[in-house]
């Protein structure tokens, strides 16, 4: 879900049995889409072409469902074993852009469930093995199709308080990987599911902080650089323990503001390049604790919007360059985050939409 | 490549230590941001228990390679903060270690000013030369030294009169506000002494944290007056020594750090009485024409600044000589760079300095000298990297409200009292601050004495640190750009707040609310939602908690008699029902009597 290379392709594969099927609604439906979506956003985008030029909803919309459809290429191949991250970034794009409604329910929530393990973790495609990073993409996207009631809470827990160490930190799996990363989705998971307190929280929190560097930033493990992945995955986790206080926020913010460069994007850490993806981990951070108007948000959109591929869909991590689902879900992400008009609002913590969050916890 | 492949292949025997290292050496070379390559160098150097002192040498030849190396940076910060916390030898004082380190980063900035990789490195230099580790006292109220004298519910300084608006009255306490300079745990009953006859028990100490936290910069007890067996007209003395015992701790682990006492005079002249409630006819004004500047201000006028005495301190603190000259040497050294590129990292480094120099707790008579130049620096900053105005906007304001607060000369034009008072007395201060295009509020310890306070007509889009004013019952803060409901959570925790308006901000034109995870709720684990309290309301106007939490959050915990709202796109009818119904002790909703 953080990992920063930048891939290519990621595919949400389903079976052929299925592919007929959801060929033939996707068609449908892209139709109606194509109708609806011009004739609501028309007074929207008269108003923002002017100034910022457009976001092509319809467009992505279309390129994240021919995504779903694709399994044979290679990278898709090569990318089989994230496919539930794939989904999470897909739909959540999808449901941003309101239109989680051409997704079939039924099959996407089949699938996410068969690839449960009885440890209570998910892998990231049957048969493949469980580990946290799957995990809470799986519990993410039964929370987008407000199917919370079809996840075993305890199992899930069971799987989670398993992989805290002695030091309150995280593993990614049996394997011992430790990676703050690792903290923030323990901690997000188990804040949707309403389990959190079945973890150390005081040492999780005691080990994130553990992290800070003297930029006010965090790293991966004790003595890492700052890098804006992790910032996000700390910062997050220490905003759903309510534990910000803890946190520098003039010194940080002023990091994560000098992220941006020249051409109004955002980079993960001094002297690098720009990258769509940043939008969302330097964007979500400085919401979080802020300062967000602490950077400039026209250009961040304009940025945003020049990664576009206007004629095809999808959203790239620079201009020009080939698009992907994890920057199509970026972009969006990030333009939801600096309030872009037509976009649902997207909770900088849990990564989920404002509705779906608001539904976890305001709905008795 | 992945880290913990490279650590098992390790644990294994498949290969050597020192090969790891001339491996990584290589590597390092290829790719010198590398944040793998770094991190698994730094599990080899302590798996071979290579001394800090060696790799803070590698660090040093990277840099000399290419100063452009921000991970190398980072990985001197790591290593010499272990060395100079250890006080390792070659490493101690302090002082002969940083002076290095400023030469060395100097390069880095003074070469390519526009290269980041310094930058952060040096603000950490200049953190590490001024900071005080220990957690101290920077003020309190009373103040040291204050004269109270209390008449039936009314409170009074010396000669002149002060009327506690809300606090004394309503709730019969006197609040004692201790003020440290930065969050601390462990503030009790045995860290902290008070001593008077008109104690009865221990005091309750109390964090003042927006998200419910234990660890405050700021914590308040009340000094309940209301059952006292007092002898009238005659002066108690109260004394509050802290640091005496272990237990006030920072979140960094240093203990409190020195032996303080802070010492106010109560006189009791008439016994407290509970309040009449009181028929006002009209709701308050906040108009120009209703207000007075003082001339002059007396000594029992209520009002505190900078530069008063904060407490009796055994050993007073005084910044070494070496640290004044360590920040003045930079301020030459970054005048130099202005004079030669006119650059955003010099103008900025300066002012920070600047800031820093006047900062320093010196007894020198005039601090705040460097105020014009600083706040012009700032102003510069705002047309040279204009995609950072707002960063150099909130300092402005920051600097601009340290000068206002520095001295009882400059508060002056700042406090005024009402004309038309409803009882006849000199009135009470009110602290107006408006038109000062102010984006941030600060100095928040030189303003606990407030009881009025008109923020109007400025940019604030958050009031962080106004939890501290426990005195405030009175509070404008119309026109101005707070974006949503949690950006009052520090409004929670004034018990004495009555009067409030938020007329015309932008409460409901933002889909995101910045502020969401700065305030305590249900989302962060800090609080419970009050369902059955809820239910109550939303069953008799249809409201739900998915689109209500917020609002009811906030204003369930207020006890105002007056409320504006108007002029913010959420303030609809059904809005106004709502707050009707969650306050129950409103008497005015915007300008209209609810009677």
């Amino acid at each position: 879900m953080v990992n920063c290379r930048c891939l290519t392709k990621v595919v949400c594969g389903f079976d052929f049995a299925i592919l007929l099927h959801f060929a033939f609604l996707a068609a449908s439906f892209l139709l109606r889409l194509v109708v609806m979506v011009t004739v609501c956003n028309v007074s929207f985008m008269a108003m923002f072409t002017f100034k910022m030029g457009e976001l092509v909803t319809d467009k992505h919309v279309k390129y994240i469902l021919s995504v779903e459809k694709r399994k044979d290429d290679f990278e898709s191949v090569v990318m089989e074993h994230l496919r539930m991250n794939g989904a999470y970034w897909g739909l959540t794009a999808l449901d941003l852009m309101g239109k989680l409604d051409v997704v079939d329910v039924n099959e996407v929530v089949s699938w996410v469930m068969s690839c449960q393990h009885d440890s209570g973790g998910f892998g990231g495609n049957v048969g493949h093995d469980p580990h946290i990073l799957y995990t809470l993409s799986a519990v993410q996207v039964l929370a987008l199709f407000d199917k919370m009631d079809l996840i075993d809470a305890d199992k899930v827990t069971n799987y989670i308080v398993g992989l805290q160490n002695e030091d309150g930190s995280f593993s990614g799996d049996m394997w011992g990987e430790v990676d703050t990363r690792f903290s923030y989705i323990a901690i997000c998971c188990l804040s949707i599911i309403h389990r959190l307190d079945k973890i150390n929280v005081e040492k999780a929190v005691k080990y994130i902080i553990s992290c800070k560097n003297m930029d006010g930033g965090f790293g991966c493990t004790p003595g890492g650089e700052s890098h804006a992945g992790q910032i996000f995955c700390c910062v997050g986790a220490l905003a759903l323990t309510g534990s910000l206080d803890l946190v520098n926020k003039d010194l940080l913010g002023w990091w994560l503001c000098e992220r941006q460069v020249k051409s109004g994007g955002l980079n993960g850490r001094p002297e690098k390049l720009p990258d769509v993806c940043y939008s969302w981990w330097v964007l979500s951070s400085l919401i979080m604790i802020d300062r967000v108007h602490w950077i400039s948000r026209e250009k961040l959109i304009k940025f945003i919007l020049d990664c576009q591929d206007k004629e095809k869909g999808g959203i790239s991590d620079r201009p020009d360059d080939a698009v992907d689902v994890f920057h199509t879900y970026f972009g969006v992400a990030g333009l939801s985050l600096l309030e872009y008009p037509g976009l649902k609002p997207i909770d900088p913590a849990y990564a989920l939409p404002v509705d779906v969050v608001n539904r976890i916890f305001f709905k008795k | 490549m992945k880290n913990s492949g490279w650590k098992w292949v390790l644990s294994k025997g498949h290969s050597s230590i020192d090969k790891e290292l001339r491996l990584l050496d290589a590597f390092q070379k290829a790719d010198p941001r590398n944040f793998h390559a770094w991190n698994y160098r730094r599990f080899v150097a302590a798996l071979m228990k290579r001394p800090d002192e060696d790799e803070l040498k590698y660090t040093e030849e990277v840099i000399g390679a290419n100063f452009s190396n921000y991970s190398a940076w980072h990985n001197r910060s790591i290593l010499l903060s272990n060395l100079l916390k250890r006080k390792a030898e070659g490493y101690f004082p302090k002082e002969n270690v940083l002076e290095g380190e400023f030469e060395l980063v100097h390069n880095a900035i003074f070469t390519d000013p526009d290269d980041q990789s310094g930058w952060f490195y040096h603000l950490w230099l200049i953190d590490q030369t001024v900071k005080i580790d220990a957690p101290l006292l920077v003020s309190s109220w009373p103040s040291h030294g204050f004269n109270i004298t209390l008449q039936g519910n009314k409170c009074l300084h010396g000669s002149g009169l002060c009327v506690l608006n809300s606090t004394l009255p309503n709730t019969g306490t006197l609040p004692i506000i201790l003020y440290f300079n930065q969050a601390v745990e462990g503030v009790n009953s045995s860290t902290v002494n008070v001593k008077s006859e008109l104690l009865s028990g221990d005091l309750v100490w109390k964090p003042l944290s927006t998200n419910n936290s234990n660890n405050a910069q700021v914590w308040v007890a009340y000094l309940d007056i209301r059952n006292l067996e007092v002898q009238l007209s005659k002066t108690y003395v109260v004394e509050i020594s802290l640091g005496h015992s272990k237990g006030i701790v920072s979140s960094s682990g240093y203990d409190y750090g020195h032996p303080s006492r802070v010492t106010f005079e109560l006189c009791i002249q008439t016994a407290y009485t509970e309040p009449v409630e009181q028929q006002e006819g009209k709701s308050n004004s906040w108009k120009d024409d209703d207000f007075q500047k003082f001339d002059h201000l007396q000594e029992s006028d209520p009002i505190c600044s900078a530069d008063q005495v904060t407490s009796e301190i055994d050993h007073i603190p005084t910044t070494s000589g070496r640290c004044e000259e360590a920040v003045v040497n930079e301020i030459n050294q970054f005048r130099d760079l202005l004079s030669e590129i006119d650059c955003k990292i010099g103008k900025l480094t300066l002012a920070r300095l600047l800031t820093a120099v006047d900062s320093l707790p010196s007894p020198r008579a005039n601090n705040m000298v460097n105020t014009e130049e600083i706040l012009q620096l700032y102003d510069d900053l705002m047309r040279l990297d204009p995609t950072h105005y707002l960063y150099y906007k909130d300092e402005h304001s920051l600097v601009l409200l340290r000068q206002i607060t520095s001295s009882r000369d400059s508060i002056l034009p700042y406090c005024h009292y009402k004309k038309t008072a409803i009882e006849a007395f000199a009135g009470y201060v009110c602290l107006r601050l408006q038109n000062l295009s102010l984006s941030r509020m600060g100095s928040i310890e030189n303003l606990l004495w407030v009881q009025t306070l008109d923020l109007s007509h400025n940019q604030l889009r958050s009031i962080e640190g106004l939890e501290a004013m426990q005195l405030l019952s009175c509070l404008n803060l119309s026109h101005n750009k707070l974006g949503s409901f949690t950006a009052l959570g520090p409004l929670r925790l004034l018990k004495s707040l009555k009067v409030l308006n938020i007329s015309y901000n932008e409460i409901g034109s933002h889909s995101i609310d910045t502020r969401r995870y700065l305030c305590s709720s249900p989302l962060s684990h800090t609080e419970e939602f009050a369902w059955d309290q809820f239910e109550i309301f939303a069953d008799s106007i249809g409201i739900s908690a998915a689109t209500f939490w917020e609002p009811f959050l906030i204003f369930q915990s207020l006890n105002l008699t007056e409320l504006d709202t108007k002029g913010n796109p959420v303030a609809d009818e059904n809005f106004r029902s709502f707050l009707v119904k969650v306050l129950p002790t409103l008497k005015w909703l915007d300008e209209e009597d609810l009677s």
